[in-house]
């Protein structure tokens, strides 16, 4: 029927022209800088050719190893732990007991609090002289506080990022999964019960594979801001404990060299997009995956 | 049944106080006379309170300069981001045309973009057009990243208004622009308030950028990192720093409810 009507170009055009300013800002402000990362990451400042010299600088620095290593590890041990605590308040949502979107509303409230925000909180509980260790002597399970902090415990330092990083990024999991699990019909998982299901049976055989396209995006949102880690890690541990987006910003700030800092920053690139690959590839929503 | 009811609770209880006590007790900190967060053996619970660390952060030169920065920053981000974004959600929800799956793959894939990857880019960029450690420079890249999700919260906004009520207004006599300001933009305000808050805190809490753009015109979060990993500031300075943070977060939660499901809620298939 479309054809038959007679063709007015402006009204055809106007959802183009009303995407447009947003399209064109996102290629200036987004497209371009994300090209230009990768140009300066191998771009000769001298002769404007190209070379491997500053990604050399880069492997071969210091804290390089240690910061890929890091990233990955909090990465890790972060994200699946953010998933089950966000799986658990979601459920409980779910079961829409009164008071449950209260329960929402306070579970959300970290997805407002910033990186830095959080880190600067948790700081006042592992610090040495924080809420952790007062209260670890004062019930007497430690006679001198302990440094959560220091570069002599690596494994406690790297704990206290986690804390923090599940503290505050679990909400935004939640959400999508609250979201996934409101477009779920509600019968399916009574009628598992009416087969005599378990409620563990239900969430293991129903409701989690039914969620999968839900938990496919909140694993891709967290991991990909995971590889940012950036504020969290620096107020808690200055650089004792390196990550890729910190090493991006010293070379940056301290050593003033741009195109070292490109080189990272086209490695966190890199790393989510292969990421975002993977995660594609294997949690397949058609569920010919596992 | 009733065990079960119990447990709910009980659970419930235990993730409300996981997520709300590390507020309540930086909240706590940051009303602690100075001499007592230093004092050992330290008291768990302050024995007085006092607005000491917060009156002598916030009287601070360079903490109200900042938070000045932040709030201009965080203006004009509204104003780009509206302005950039509001025709693409209003389309979005108006209008079924070819190439809207690509425009909500873009959308998507901007959302979760590493914005840890523009930043130095940008800075060098922004040096070359002027606009490196400015307000302006700042807001221009606090709206690249916001745009996304004030074109999901506009189009979910306009999907609620009934596109029924602007025909009508246009088979009255009114045009189709006439019958946006007059009909559909009125019943859109409250939501797209909704997306200017939501802009607001995307601006307020971003770290990286800032950090990386400014120099001279820090806002509060660049400044915070500045003086925590350049100038080792006092554990007082960054409790007062982290509870003037996460202020805000409190309220605007609150505001932004009916739009946290449509903000995150979009899956990839």
């Amino acid at each position: 029927m479309e054809e038959h009507r007679p063709r007015v170009p402006l009204a055809a055009a106007t959802p183009y022209l009303l995407v447009l300013p947003a399209a064109a800002y996102l290629a200036v402000f987004v497209l371009y800088p994300m090209a230009q990362a990768v140009r300066l990451g191998v771009a000769d400042p001298h002769t404007g050719g190209w070379t491997l010299e500053h990604v050399r600088r880069m492997a071969s620095d210091l804290y390089f190893w240690p910061a890929v290593r890091y990233t990955l590890w909090i990465t890790a041990v972060a994200v699946p732990l953010q998933v089950v605590l966000a799986l658990s308040m979601a459920l409980l949502v779910n079961t829409r007991f009164p008071g449950h979107t209260a329960f929402l509303y306070v579970c959300a409230i970290p997805l407002a609090v910033s990186d830095l925000a959080a880190g600067l909180i948790w700081l006042s509980l592992f610090t040495e002289r924080g809420y952790l260790n007062a209260a670890l002597v004062q019930w007497g399970v430690l006679r001198h506080p302990f440094n959560f902090l220091s570069h002599e415990h690596p494994a406690w330092l790297v704990g206290a990022i986690v804390t923090t990083e599940v503290w505050r990024a679990t909400a935004i999991v939640m959400v999508v999964l609250v979201a996934g699990l409101q477009l779920l019909p509600r019968d399916y998982a009574e009628t598992a019960a009416v087969f005599g299901a378990s409620r563990w049976q239900t969430l293991r055989h129903v409701l989690l594979p039914l969620l999968r396209p839900s938990l496919q995006t909140a694993l891709i949102i967290r991991t990909v801001l995971a590889f940012q880690l950036f504020a969290t890690v620096v107020t808690l541990s200055g650089r004792l404990v390196p990550v890729l987006a910190g090493e991006t910003y010293f070379w940056y700030t301290l050593y003033r060299n741009p195109h070292v800092a490109s080189a990272y920053a086209t490695l966190v690139l890199l790393l989510s997009a292969l990421f975002v690959w993977v995660y594609l590839r294997t949690l397949r929503p058609e569920g010919e995956g596992a | 049944m009733t065990l079960r009811k119990l447990g709910l609770y009980a659970a419930a209880l235990l993730l409300t106080a996981w997520v709300l006590a590390p507020i309540v007790l930086i909240a706590l900190a940051a009303a602690t006379p100075r001499e007592d967060l230093y004092r050992w053996p330290r008291p768990l619970w302050p024995e007085r309170l006092s607005f000491e660390i917060l009156s002598s952060f916030a009287r601070q030169e360079a903490v109200l300069r900042a938070l000045g920065n932040s709030l201009a920053v965080a203006g004009l981000t509204i104003v780009l981001a509206t302005l950039v974004s509001a025709p693409a959600g209003y389309a979005l929800a108006r209008y079924p045309f070819r190439g809207r799956e690509a425009v909500q793959l873009g959308i998507l894939a901007t959302k979760m973009f590493p914005a840890t990857a523009l930043a130095v880019p940008l800075a060098v960029a922004f040096i070359r057009w002027g606009l490196y450690d400015t307000l302006l420079g700042v807001a221009l890249v606090h709206t690249a990243l916001s745009v996304p999700f004030v074109i999901l919260i506009v189009a979910s906004v306009f999907r609620g208004v009934p596109a029924e009520l602007e025909e009508a207004a246009m088979s009255l006599g009114a045009s189709r622009v006439g019958a946006f300001i007059r009909v559909t933009f009125p019943m859109a305000l409250p939501g797209l308030a909704a997306a200017a808050i939501f802009t607001f805190i995307l601006s307020w809490n971003e770290v990286f950028a800032a950090t990386l753009l400014t120099v001279n015109h820090r806002t509060l979060p660049a400044l915070l990192v500045h003086s925590v990993v350049a100038e080792g500031a006092p554990l007082h300075y960054r409790y007062a720093g982290g509870f003037f943070l996460v202020l805000p977060a409190l309220v605007i939660i609150f505001v932004i409810r009916r739009y946290l499901l449509t903000l995150w809620g979009v899956t990839v298939r």
